[in-house]
């Protein structure tokens, strides 16, 4: 994991890029977080680092949370989130700081992750985009259809029933889903706004978070080995 | 968090986007559209000449649908109305629409292509003033 911060998904918009190319954007109300606490290796097995962004009344909250955030010095936070940071780059980190999104301005691209819009009880071709079955040729009532699912002996050994994880209708969306290697377009500090390219999981006010790319996608290595070697 | 709604963020952000020296264009005007086109390292005008037969969206999502014929050929085509590459919008005549999305002019042919002009806006001077380059 890199560096994570928390925001708010607040809607889409366009923006006209160089040479007037028209630009999706997403607009993201990042930070500013508070580094609640530190996870060393000694007392919790692993390091990492707690941040908690959002503001919570404290009528709500519970005496523990706010005693949890006080100890950071600030007022109870909405969400709390942890990213995994090596023990040498624990001491970059002091409880209590501040992260806002300059912390992202030498980035290219950032991974989002959000909690998918939930689409409820779907079929099997909106999610799992099954092809169904004819529409035609003696085809009736089933044309939305999974067809067969395998024998009862055939995913997997012999008996025991199907193979776990088979594809079928289902509860589908309100998921955790993360969305790599975006392009940040532009970042604004004074507002705390990051403008990324494309849309990103969830609906307009839900809760995302934003970290610094960890794996990117390969056109996008591609882009920036080119880039390089320029 | 930001005192400011999220809508109220957004427009904050568009608003230096969007165009102030935009004529008033409506369904069924004339309009010139002077397209910036880069060849290489030199930049061109060149004017679309057309019929606005349909407008939709808002603010910078604003899109303008023009439909023009070419060697008796209809050509149609989609323009953000505050892309910067657009240059220049130019209103060239008014006419007389009825509906707000004018399709039904693809199914013309002949004579009955054309509007009625309008009578009030621009009067018959004010077409004759920005006379219509051909492009």
């Amino acid at each position: 994991m890199a560096l994570t911060l928390l925001g708010k998904k607040l809607g889409m918009t366009r923006i006209f890029g160089e040479g007037g190319a028209s630009i999706p954007v997403t607009v993201i109300e990042c930070g500013p977080c508070v580094v609640t606490q530190l996870r060393t290796k000694e007392n919790d097995g692993y390091t990492a680092v707690q941040i908690g962004w959002g503001e919570k009344k404290v009528r709500r909250a519970t005496i523990p949370q706010i005693g949890h955030d006080a100890k950071a010095g600030t007022t109870p936070k909405r969400v709390h989130r942890e990213f995994k940071v090596d023990a040498k780059k624990l001491g970059e980190f002091t409880v209590g700081q501040e992260i806002t999104v300059e912390a992202l301005s030498d980035q290219k691209y950032v991974d989002v992750t959000g909690r998918s819009k939930g689409k409820g009880f779907q079929g099997v071709m909106k999610r799992w985009n099954f092809k169904g079955m004819f529409a035609s040729h003696g085809t009736e009532r089933k044309h939305r259809s999974p067809g067969s699912i395998g024998g009862l002996c055939s995913n997997r050994g012999f008996g025991g029933g199907l193979k776990k994880g088979k594809r079928m209708a289902g509860h589908m969306g309100d998921d955790r889903v993360t969305v790599r290697s975006l392009d940040v377009v532009r970042i604004d500090a004074k507002q705390n706004l990051i403008l990324v390219k494309g849309p990103v999981p969830g609906a307009n006010n839900g809760v995302v978070a934003v970290r610094v790319s960890t794996r990117l996608n390969r056109s996008k290595q591609k882009k920036l080995a080119e880039a390089k070697a320029k | 968090m930001a005192a400011k709604s999220a809508v109220e963020i957004i427009e904050g952000l568009n608003s230096d986007q969007l165009k102030t020296d935009l004529p008033v264009i409506e369904v069924g005007d004339t309009v010139n559209v002077h397209g910036r086109i880069v060849e290489g390292d030199k930049e061109r005008i060149q004017i679309f000449q057309g019929i606005v037969i349909s407008l939709s969206g808002r603010g910078v999502n604003r899109m303008i649908q023009v439909r023009r014929i070419v060697e008796d050929m209809g050509v149609e085509r989609i323009f953000p109305l505050h892309s910067p590459r657009v240059a220049k919008w130019e209103v060239i005549r008014k006419a007389d629409a009825r509906r707000a999305k004018l399709y039904y002019l693809r199914d013309r042919v002949g004579k009955s292509r054309r509007l009625r002009d309008k009578r009030r806006g621009l009067g018959k001077a004010g077409v004759g003033g920005a006379a219509p380059a051909k492009g």
